[in-house]
């Protein structure tokens, strides 16, 4: 497996503050699953950040699609980030757009005109099962049926890479189950996932994926040793 | 290119949401608007007033007898026989004392009063006024020969420097277009924050971003200054009469010509470009300081 994701002793910062991120030295195998787990303010969030493009780490190096990210101009950055699906904690979803056009944004943003978006955006509403949602602003819709906005907006263009903050935190566990279902099935197709959660039932009941456990800034396996083993392995 | 500035897919065109003119922005374009189209409108018409008056004396010459109102008829005659003169109009005595008594009163009217004797002439085109005034010199002993254009510089000088004047208030209201433009576009970026974080999360440039917002305020702007001129129109011609009456001091001729309404009715096209242009730069800049 080729590497998607290196870290390089990588630092962060907000401010003059104290570093909420040390050290983080790691790599993600492309087409692989993994968990990012610890406890509220170990800097998950922190770290997702990083990942998908929103702070520059403050120190270290950060690898991303077999280049340097320090030595990127900023506005080279919308192509890494057009690599990228994001599915944030809190959705994130424009509430004045249908589920429709919030799914459709990224390949709008790319280019695609209405006609090359309508096919791909209905047969995405239709995987995460909001097909008769589609014209239904976010407003309107529940925890979970936004969550699967936001997830079917994260995938839509077919990412490499998809971060995904908490993906489950504001939904039943019926509906945890299914997006996680929806997330192996993306896994399945090629792209890399993270997801932090701390949900240990979340990960027992996926085998196979790896496991990150962060905890006040740091990665609380400094010799690697756990850092990414087998979900299988790593829980009892 | 200003078509490419303010082009929008129908996707992009949903992405800012709300209704069109719901902010203040298009109501202060058109109070902006409204102003400068009054300020040009004068600055123009005191130019045009200045040009006329210049042009319309150019040529008028006036020759004056102190004390010499006896000698009006001989001079006229001589006057009248000089090459170089196309027009002799002497002015009547009773004319003077009647404008004479305006400012003295009755006293102004008594024949006791010396009046000079005064004649305007025109000069016919080629003539040159120092031969002119020679010859007047040489034939009417103590006349004197004067340029009415020299009797009205201090009021075209003034009506110059009015002119310029407007064209600077016209300038400084444009700034403050400008920087109404730039708060507004603040606001916008402040209320649509959420919205840009994502199209930045999924890929979008700042060009694409910025597109959004410059289309906006370029529609805003076009629209309330569009209002403020036509509104501007309507208030002017109420008062063209008079304007039109002072102008016909000056020879009848009109106040603004066509050139000069094409420009009045370019403004709010001016505003809305320069408005585009600003909101592009607020908005790249602020964009410029985020990742």
């Amino acid at each position: 497996m080729s590497t998607i994701v290196e870290f390089d002793r990588v630092g962060l910062r907000y401010g003059t503050g104290a570093e909420i991120l040390r050290d983080l030295d790691f790599r993600l195998q492309r087409g692989a699953f993994y968990f990012l787990t610890g406890p509220s303010g170990a800097g998950k969030t922190s770290l997702l950040k990083l990942l998908y493009l929103a702070q520059r780490p403050t120190r270290g190096r950060i690898r991303l699609f077999d280049q340097e990210l320090a030595d990127q101009p900023r506005d080279v950055l919308p192509g890494f980030r057009r690599r990228i699906g994001v599915v944030y904690q809190d959705f994130r979803l424009i509430s004045h757009l249908s589920a429709f056009d919030n799914v459709a944004l990224p390949l709008h943003i790319s280019g695609a005109s209405e006609e090359e978006t309508e096919g791909p955006v209905r047969e995405m509403l239709a995987w995460v099962g909001l097909s008769d949602r589609s014209s239904a602003r976010p407003p309107t819709l529940s925890g979970g049926e936004q969550q699967r906005v936001a997830i079917a907006r994260a995938v839509i263009a077919r990412p490499e890479l998809l971060v995904a903050d908490e993906p489950t935190g504001n939904v039943d566990s019926e509906m945890a189950k299914r997006i996680m279902f929806l997330l192996g099935a993306l896994n399945r197709l090629g792209t890399t996932i993270i997801v932090a959660t701390h949900d240990l039932s979340l990960i027992a009941a996926t085998p196979g994926a790896h496991l990150m456990r962060i905890d006040k800034g740091t990665l609380v396996d400094p010799t690697g040793a756990l850092r990414h083993p087998p979900i299988s392995e790593a829980l009892p | 290119m200003i078509g490419a500035l303010v082009a929008a897919t129908p996707a992009e065109r949903r992405l800012l949401g709300g209704g069109r003119f719901k902010g203040p922005t298009p109501y202060v374009i058109a109070i902006m608007t409204f102003v400068m189209v009054v300020i040009a409108t004068a600055g123009l018409a005191l130019a045009n007033a200045a040009g006329l008056a210049a042009t319309g004396t150019e040529q008028r010459y006036s020759v004056q007898i102190v004390g010499g109102a006896d000698r009006q008829p001989q001079a006229e005659v001589a006057l009248r026989s000089m090459e170089g003169i196309s027009a002799v109009r002497p002015v009547d005595p009773k004319a003077m004392r009647a404008m004479l008594e305006r400012w003295l009163g009755p006293d102004g009217a008594s024949d006791d009063l010396p009046l000079p004797a005064l004649i305007d002439v025109d000069l016919a085109a080629g003539a040159l006024p120092d031969n002119i005034r020679q010859q007047v010199e040489r034939s009417i002993p103590g006349a004197q020969f004067v340029a009415h254009r020299e009797a009205l510089a201090p009021l075209t000088a003034a009506l110059r420097s009015l002119g310029l004047l407007a064209v600077c208030l016209v300038a400084l209201i444009a700034l403050a277009t400008a920087a109404a433009v730039i708060l507004a576009t603040r606001g916008e970026l402040v209320a649509h924050r959420g919205t840009i974080e994502v199209m930045h999360g999924v890929g979008a440039t700042d060009e694409q971003v910025a597109r959004l917002f410059q289309r906006r305020l370029a529609l805003d702007s076009l629209a309330g200054g569009t209002a403020g001129a036509v509104l501007a129109g309507l208030v002017l011609l109420l008062v063209a009469g008079a304007i039109q009456g002072w102008a016909e001091g000056f020879g009848g001729a009109v106040v603004l010509g066509p050139t000069d309404i094409a420009i009045l009715a370019l403004l709010p096209i001016l505003v809305a470009v320069l408005a585009t242009f600003v909101a592009r730069y607020a908005v790249l800049r602020s964009l410029g300081e985020r990742l």
